[in-house]
């Protein structure tokens, strides 16, 4: 007996006749089988956000309860998809409806007709327990996926060669019970998917962006909050995060943003060259976009999806980087809902749950020892994009971001306005795992790193100090030494800090490249310093030529990393000719 | 199909909202016709139905209405526009009726107004670069076709001058000039800001590629919701099955936003941000979004619209949320206006995030982006040392924060300044930019590629001294 439509006001509607259907259930609502969740039981009153535009439905069609939580479907095939916020490829429902996404489309999300490969890891007779990998699948030219037992037992009987990912492969008896399996599993997006444990993270994520790298490392398994009014480049950093950090697998969640940016990321990341491969970068990427007019209650639904597809990724024992773009407006997306139920409302007319599903969500990352006997290890690093209006961080989601999330990329609207890129302020981000990973970067990069980092950071800090007293007398009223800093500082600032995304060498630099960088720029200084000593004048350090060269070497290429090492020489060679001057 | 159902069981008005009692099988968004007590006949479109009840937002005023002899007829379909080629040229009030005097529109289609999303995958990349022959726009926020650039300006300021600027001078280079039309919405504007529109189109010739949706300050302000879906309902069709390339110019968003929230206040909906409803971005979106190029398809929508910031605040929630939304945005600027330059565009909180994808080799010219990097930096500086050399004269200055201080007036009165008629080729204003770059000391180009500093950098020898 289906229930019946009562109540239809925008996204959300009230069905009767709904007695025994269960919160977070999916629903069919009217008779074009629009796609909905229940959100709310009174009674036997259900009342549904529906995933699609609701225009035309009258009270008096039926809602079908299908007795399932919004769930993913999880097998070979996910990768390389671009879906929208509920796991429908946009491919199939472009091919289904045209170039305009029309209602009541209904897709698989996954190709369930093509065969693949498997071959199985385990034989008969082996006992295993769930999570343990019983198969592989070459998924795509990067990325092997690892089949795994969804129970514990004893293998009856698991078979190599071709298969759907519908049909069985495997049998396992579990308590005198034999069952089979196929590829595909299906998973509540609500629900986080189990590990074994989880641990401290100590291995930092690289990115190739020098101020993150250097300055505010983000840890694997990590989280990172990006606020920034709009305009401040807070997008084209996520591009450039996902296309550069050593992650496995990335999943780009673009929840209601811009179509057209949403489609210059789908027509670049297949365009895209992996760095360490040289093979499409989107054979390791899984891509959600659910544009700002797409639906609201999907773009609420998308957080959850894209975070569940990236922790089945991570149970097989990859390195996830997982990509919020944006998460205001997944924010928004709680608040406008909230607003249809009449819910009493929070701070800024946000649902008083606001902080606990941000808190919730940001958890669900974190490098873990995953299910299974062979101790594998995966991670999920969460990066957020935050919209604060105005610019205000006072504002309810920056605030609540900011409690759970431990590296703050605060960008900043007067660095964007003066192209200053990537726009993130040095003064006002922080990243809380500097000391986790501080043995990492000794070992791994140089001694001298941290040291160099603190005193960027001290000159960097004395720097506005000095301009204080500069707005008041002008530079020339500084005493020469001080006079010095600043130059380097500005050094500091254009020659290392800006990195333009878009040119094909700064785009990313090593670790290596960005100790050495730093390094030539304070040996610069100190070497000023001690000129200063004997009485040289800041205006003839300031024309010496080798600042020429130390403001060209983001441009120079990795393989020629001798030229920016040479630097350093030079720089000796410079000034010891100006003190024989 | 559900059948034409009449009532007069109107139970309450309450602002602009009508609620129907004894009502059964309504549509969700359906079109009302309202006929009151003295015959007149209004519009309406459903906001809420359940058994028994519906809400209907009626276009138009609610004076004269009753709640006993009241007609409600519900029309079982969703708001449609007549659309047509024949409407290029002609010109329509705010609710889409002819009032040119010409005839009606036969309708090639009736189209739903509402309009549905453009699958992302179906999207291709705008990338055609359009010279507007405003320099301060082609040279540092380059605007493409298919993009959505808003222009944030303030009451007094010259923002209509600089839209029929760029409705008139603007053209891809190279490209054909027939398949072009201009839609323009005109949104709770003044019936004078609405003549100057048409005037200027009229001498210019505009008109006959141009299709007018006016909603004037005195109309219901309730229309005001429908207009702008209107004018890109008919942009959608003229792009997308007609080959045209349309831009949508919608002026003014902000009394747009003011019609949403009086709609959302008569409803009783809980407030977000300064009473505006708290949908408020997915609503703009559903108008912004409505822009683009589609795989396959030979026209496009390229879309300005105008809004004022209400007290020049760009953090209101108009430009804000605007902002979030579109694809950059062009910013006027009241103290840049005082002095006198035209058009008074203030670069420094202007973008355009496609930009990158119309410039360069082929398109504009290989040192675009560097150029106008280096442009706003300089700029960035100089007005940052005005505010010093205010304080401790200039003589305190280096010799080279001088020169930028120098470089910041040469900026506004030679690269921003320009006449209301003049037109600028791109190549017209990379002359001038690298005019202005030359005047600083070569090594301050940090942002442009050493060979371009080579074949463009003409630093001039000083003549007197």
């Amino acid at each position: 007996m289906p229930g019946i439509l009562n109540n239809i006001a925008g996204p959300v509607v009230n069905a009767k006749n709904m007695k025994g259907s269960k919160m977070y259930n999916v629903v069919k609502v009217g008779d074009e089988q629009l796609i909905g969740e229940i959100i709310r039981l009174r009674g036997e009153v259900a009342t549904i956000q529906v995933y699609e535009d609701t225009g035309g439905l009258r009270p008096g069609e039926p809602v079908v309860d299908t007795n399932q939580a919004l769930s993913v479907e999880l097998a070979p095939g996910v990768l390389k998809s671009i879906y929208d916020g509920i796991q429908r490829p946009l491919e199939l429902i472009m091919a289904e409806s045209g170039d305009f996404i029309s209602r009541g489309v209904t897709t698989r999300a996954i190709d369930v007709k093509k065969k693949w490969d498997f071959k199985a890891v385990v034989k008969k007779g082996d006992k295993v327990v769930k999570g343990d990998i019983i198969g592989e699948v070459k998924e795509t030219e990067l990325i092997t996926n690892k089949i795994t037992a969804q129970e514990n037992g004893k293998i009856v009987e698991i078979k190599d060669g071709s298969f759907n990912v519908e049909e069985p492969i495997v049998t396992i008896e579990t308590g005198g019970k034999k069952k089979q399996f196929p590829m595909l599993m299906r998973w509540e997006v609500r629900k986080p998917r189990p590990y074994a444990e989880k641990f401290a993270p100590n291995i930092p994520l690289i990115t190739g962006q020098r101020i993150i790298d250097t300055f505010f490392p983000i840890a694997k398994g990590g989280t990172a909050s990006i606020p920034g009014p709009f305009g401040s480049g807070k997008t084209v950093l996520q591009q450039a995060l996902a296309k550069w950090s050593d992650t496995d697998i990335v999943v780009y969640i673009g929840c209601g943003e811009r179509g057209n940016e949403m489609t210059e990321v789908l027509n670049e990341f297949p365009a895209l060259v992996d760095p360490k491969s040289g093979k499409p970068l989107m054979e390791r990427t899984i891509l959600l976009a659910n544009t700002s007019n797409m639906p609201v209650a999907a773009r609420e639904a998308s957080i959850y999806t894209g975070i569940t597809l990236a922790e089945y990724y991570r149970d097989m024992g990859y390195a996830v980087g997982l990509m919020a773009d944006s998460t205001s407006r997944w924010a928004e997306a709680m608040r406008e809902i909230g607003g249809r139920l009449e819910e009493m409302p929070g701070e800024e007319g946000y649902p008083a749950y606001l902080a606990r599903r941000l808190a919730e969500f940001y958890e669900r990352s974190g490098r873990v020892r995953c299910l299974g006997t062979d101790e594998r290890i995966g991670s999920i690093t969460s990066i957020g994009a935050v919209s604060p209006p105005g610019g205000d961080l006072s504002e309810p989601v920056s605030q609540n971001t900011l409690r759970v999330t431990k590296v703050f990329l605060a960008l900043d609207a007067s660095l964007a306005h003066r192209r200053h890129f990537p726009s993130i302020h040095w003064l006002t981000s922080y990243s809380l795992y500097l000391d986790n990973l501080e043995n990492w970067y000794v070992n791994e990069v140089s001694p001298e790193w941290l040291n160099l980092r603190k005193e960027a950071m001290t000159l960097l800090q004395k720097e506005s100090e000095l301009q204080e007293v500069v707005q008041l007398v002008g530079p020339d009223a500084l005493p020469e030494k001080e006079q010095l800093i600043l130059g380097t500082t500005r050094m500091l600032r254009e020659d290392f800090l800006q990195q333009s995304a878009f040119h094909e060498i700064d785009t990313y630099t090593s670790l290596n490249k960005q100790y050495l960088m730093l390094k030539n720029i304070l040996r610069f200084h100190e070497k000023a310093m001690d000129a200063a000593d004997l009485g040289i004048s800041p205006a003839k350090v300031n024309s010496l030529k080798i600042k020429e060269s130390i403001a060209r070497m983001k441009e120079v290429e990795e393989k020629d990393i001798a030229k920016i090492e040479g630097i350093e020489k030079e720089i000796e060679e410079q000034f010891s000719k100006l003190r024989r001057d | 199909m559900a059948l034409v159902k009449e009532y007069k069981t109107v139970r309450s008005v309450e602002g602009p909202l009508l609620f129907v009692e004894g009502v059964d099988n309504i549509g969700y968004n359906e079109l009302v016709e309202i006929t009151l007590p003295d015959g007149t006949r209004k519009k309406g479109q459903v906001l809420e139905t359940s058994k028994g009840l519906a809400v209907v937002q009626i276009f138009g005023t609610t004076a004269g209405l009753d709640t006993d002899t009241t007609k409600v007829r519900f029309l079982g379909e969703t708001m449609k526009l007549n659309v047509s080629e024949d409407m290029v040229g002609r010109v329509f009030n705010g609710l889409g009726e002819p009032i040119d005097g010409g005839p009606k529109i036969i309708p090639e289609k009736r189209v739903d107004i509402a309009g549905a999303a453009i699958n992302p995958y179906a999207r291709s990349q705008p990338k055609d670069f359009i010279q507007t022959g405003v320099s301060a726009i082609d040279g540092m926020n380059t605007l493409v076709r298919g993009q959505k650039l808003p222009i944030f300006s303030g009451s007094g300021l010259p923002h209509n001058e600089l839209a029929v600027q760029i409705a008139r001078q603007a053209k891809v280079v190279g490209g054909e000039a027939k398949d072009f039309a201009v839609i323009f919405a005109a949104i709770g504007i003044t019936n004078e800001e609405a003549q100057f529109f048409m005037k200027d189109f009229e001498r210019t010739g505009a008109l006959e590629r141009a299709v007018l949706f006016l909603n004037i300050a005195d109309d219901p302000s309730v229309e005001r919701i429908i207009t702008p879906r209107l004018a890109l309902t008919a942009a959608e069709y003229l792009a997308f099955e007609k080959d045209m390339h349309v831009l949508v110019i919608l002026t003014d968003m902000t009394n747009y936003c003011e019609a949403l929230r009086e709609v959302s206040s008569a409803r009783e909906e809980v407030p977000g941000r300064r009473g505006y409803p708290g949908y408020m971005y997915t609503d703009l979106s559903s108008i912004y979004e409505r822009a683009g190029v589609i795989k396959g398809k030979k026209g496009s929508i390229t879309q300005l619209s105008i809004l004022s910031m209400p007290g020049d605040d760009i953090t209101h929630p108009i430009p804000d949320l605007t902002g979030y939304i579109t694809e950059g945005q062009i910013v006027l600027n009241r103290d840049i206006h005082r002095k006198g330059i035209y058009p008074a565009i203030d670069v420094l909180p202007c973008l355009s995030r496609l930009m990158n994808l119309g410039i360069g080799e082929g398109k504009t010219r290989p040192d675009h982006r560097g150029v106008a990097d280096q442009l706003y930096s300089g700029y960035a500086e100089g007005r940052d040392l005005r505010s010093l050399s205010a304080v401790v004269g200039e003589e305190a200055l280096t010799e080279t924060d001088r020169k930028y201080l120098k470089f910041a007036d040469l900026f506004e009165k030679e690269f921003l300044t320009q006449g209301k008629n003049e037109d600028r080729s791109i190549e017209e204003t990379f002359e001038i930019g690298w005019k202005l770059l030359s005047t600083l000391p070569e090594a301050e180009l940090k942002r442009i590629k050493t060979e371009y500093i080579k074949k463009y950098y003409k630093p001039e020898q000083k003549k007197e001294e």
